[in-house]
């Protein structure tokens, strides 16, 4: 699987480049700025690219930038964007064209290995990968607020959230230690508590939810 | 009773008066007699002296005669004060104290406030002079008007004139008397003002605009006392939260490291174990990291700028809001971060305490200004003033010369206006 990295930082650029290698990964490009992001995406089409969000000459969300405008051009290029702290406004604006293959993570994220590999194939999938963190102060927000959240039972409220990570069902099921066809149940009250039509689709139902909680904004 | 009370207090009041006036009266006088020869004297000195500086002896006197200006006026300021209750500013330039006859003239020459000095003195010895004298003379002509109607028309030359009244016999006496009468009620009302008016023209002219400068050099005192207040507070927080959080922690990650390498041969199990929690150690430091930043500069803010900061903001609050932003451009960091603590303080008070359930947040530059309102529909009441919330917001604030409005009604709604100016980029 080719990838495109883009981390202005050396030590994590050449951190990140072993860690894919080790899971064989084949970095097609290693790049430190959005212009060279924006050329490697354009050129070299990677399966996925993985994308610091703030990146030089700028300084700002230059990586976001280039990630979006590469998604214009090629829509559903899948996109993992790595940030040192996560804005649901940013991943707002990653989901909102509504095609999948979009992560959104912090970069501790990284230190799980596994996790974070799992992700970037998700992503390359066309899955979704949404930090938990975006998915925590969302639903903290919306249970607050929201009654439709408050019919949900606890577990179900557990489901929830990993689901909106981009998760399946089996995922979902190998982390809470249950049965799929437990999760399957699970999903359907939800769907059927928050009156959303039931999919099969993963990144689907992030966006579901998504729109579900940006609902009364 | 009532009504007993309120004619003694007319009463104690048209007391109070005429010992005003008799007050404005004498020291109309007093004015009238320092400032005629004071000031004629210190201006001939002034012109001469300075006239004698190409010749070399004014390089010996115009010193000392500056130096006596600078007495007559520090005299005068004084006594606007202490009469007046109009205070001028001093704003002489200091001497260094070992400098030459040559540098000292030359030093005091330079200083714009000798030549304000210099400008006063003709003003002081005609308008001054005469504004004093009248503050004393018109209470007192009136009592020549009665003083002629009591007989005194008899002793005078036929045909005194009393202002414009002709004195010739008695009938004519009480027409003295008459516009001594209204001239007494002109003086009682003027007097003081004549007075009052000397004063002004002294402070206008000694003070010349030192005292909006002084007033602007005042607040910009405070100002920085309190950004530098703030920003010291703001680097123990943070020099704080680094030495508890994140160097603790990463210095105990550095201690599970160095038990790991040791115990990786002997327990492999124990090892993996605290490789784990040395993992877990790091991602915390990181997590604290990431909060002292958010708490420095968010990093929406940076990457961003306002408009957007403030929707990232508002996305966290547990109240709906709507943000409309019209921002052309991107004003100074400094302005910005201000703008956005702002708000966030803001915020936190609206959720906290006003029971609001929506917030409207509009920001634009208008004519060299950033004005930011937040609205809610909560309860109001709120209030600026020490100990609240919001006085910290104006504070900081007034570094950028930035202003606070709060309009809060009991039972709300709640509208907090700021205005910072600043140019945007």
């Amino acid at each position: 699987m080719r990838v495109v990295l883009a981390e202005d930082l050396f030590l994590l650029r050449d951190g990140l480049v072993r860690l894919l290698e080790a899971h064989d990964f084949e970095i097609a490009a290693a790049v430190e700025t959005g212009p060279e992001l924006s050329r490697a995406l354009a050129e070299l089409e990677p399966d996925v690219a993985v994308v610091d969000v703030r990146l030089p000459p700028t300084l700002t969300d230059e990586g976001l930038q280039c990630a979006l405008e590469a998604r214009r051009r090629r829509p559903g290029m899948p996109v993992l964007v790595l940030s040192q702290h996560v804005e649901q406004l940013y991943a707002r604006e990653l989901l909102a064209d509504g095609s999948g293959g979009v992560g959104y993570l912090l970069k501790d994220r990284v230190f799980d290995a596994e996790q974070f590999v799992d992700a970037v194939r998700r992503v390359a999938a066309g899955g979704t990968a949404m930090d938990p963190q975006v998915i925590q102060q969302l639903l903290s927000r919306r249970a607050a607020e929201d009654r439709p959240l408050e019919r949900l039972t606890p577990r179900e409220l557990e489901v929830l959230e990993l689901m909106a990570q981009g998760r399946t069902n089996a995922a979902i099921a190998g982390r809470l230690v249950v049965t799929e066809r437990a999760i399957a149940k699970h999903t359907a009250n939800i769907f059927a508590k928050l009156s959303l039509e039931v999919s099969d689709d993963d990144n689907r139902r992030v966006l579901a939810v998504l729109a579900y909680l940006d609902r009364g904004r | 009773m009532n009504l007993e009370t309120k004619s003694d207090g007319r009463r104690t009041g048209r007391r109070t008066r005429t010992r005003g006036v008799a007050l404005s009266a004498g020291r109309g006088l007093a004015l009238a007699l320092i400032a005629l020869p004071g000031a004629v004297l210190c201006f001939c000195l002034t012109l001469v002296s300075v006239a004698l500086v190409p010749v070399g002896i004014g390089i010996v006197t115009t010193p000392w005669v500056l130096t006596g200006v600078r007495a007559f006026a520090d005299r005068r300021r004084l006594l606007a004060a202490e009469w007046g209750g109009v205070r001028i500013q001093r704003a002489y330039r200091p001497l260094p104290e070992d400098a030459n006859p040559w540098g000292r003239t030359f030093g005091m020459l330079r200083d714009p406030a000798t030549w304000r000095d210099f400008l006063w003195l003709p003003a002081d010895m005609t308008a001054g002079f005469v504004t004093a004298l009248l503050a004393f003379a018109l209470p007192l002509y009136p009592l020549e008007g009665f003083a002629i109607a009591a007989g005194l028309w008899r002793v005078l030359p036929d045909g005194y004139w009393y202002g414009f009244v002709r004195v010739t016999d008695q009938s004519s006496a009480f027409y003295a008397a008459g516009l001594g009468a209204v001239l007494l009620v002109v003086a009682l009302w003027l007097a003081p003002r004549l007075l009052r008016a000397h004063f002004r023209l002294t402070a206008a002219l000694l003070g010349s605009g030192q005292g909006e400068l002084a007033e602007r050099v005042r607040v910009l005192t405070e100002t920085r006392r309190d950004a530098v207040d703030t920003s010291a507070a703001e680097l123990r927080r943070i020099e704080r939260d680094l030495h508890d959080g994140a160097q603790a922690r990463l210095v105990a990650m550095g201690m599970d490291l160095g038990t790991i390498e040791a115990l990786l041969e002997k327990d492999p199990a124990k090892a993996r174990e605290l490789l784990a929690q040395a993992r877990r150690s790091s991602a915390d430091a990181l997590t604290e990291l990431r909060e002292l930043v958010r708490g420095i500069h968010p990093p929406v803010l940076a990457e961003r700028g306002l408009g957007d900061a403030v929707r990232a903001l508002v996305l966290r609050l547990p109240v709906a809001a709507e943000v409309d932003v019209e921002l052309p451009g991107r004003a100074e960091a400094p302005v910005e971060s201000a703008a956005y603590f702002a708000v966030s303080e803001i915020l936190t008070n609206t959720v906290k305490h006003s029971g609001a359930d929506r917030v409207w947040i509009d920001m634009h530059h208008d004519q060299g200004r950033l004005r930011v309102a937040v609205t809610d529909n909560g309860r109001g009441g709120a209030v600026t003033g020490a100990g609240s919330g919001l006085a910290g917001v104006e504070r900081r604030l007034g570094t950028f010369d930035g202003v606070l409005a709060v309009s809060s009604p009991v039972g709300g709604p709640t509208m907090v206006t700021m205005e910072i100016p600043c140019a945007l980029s």
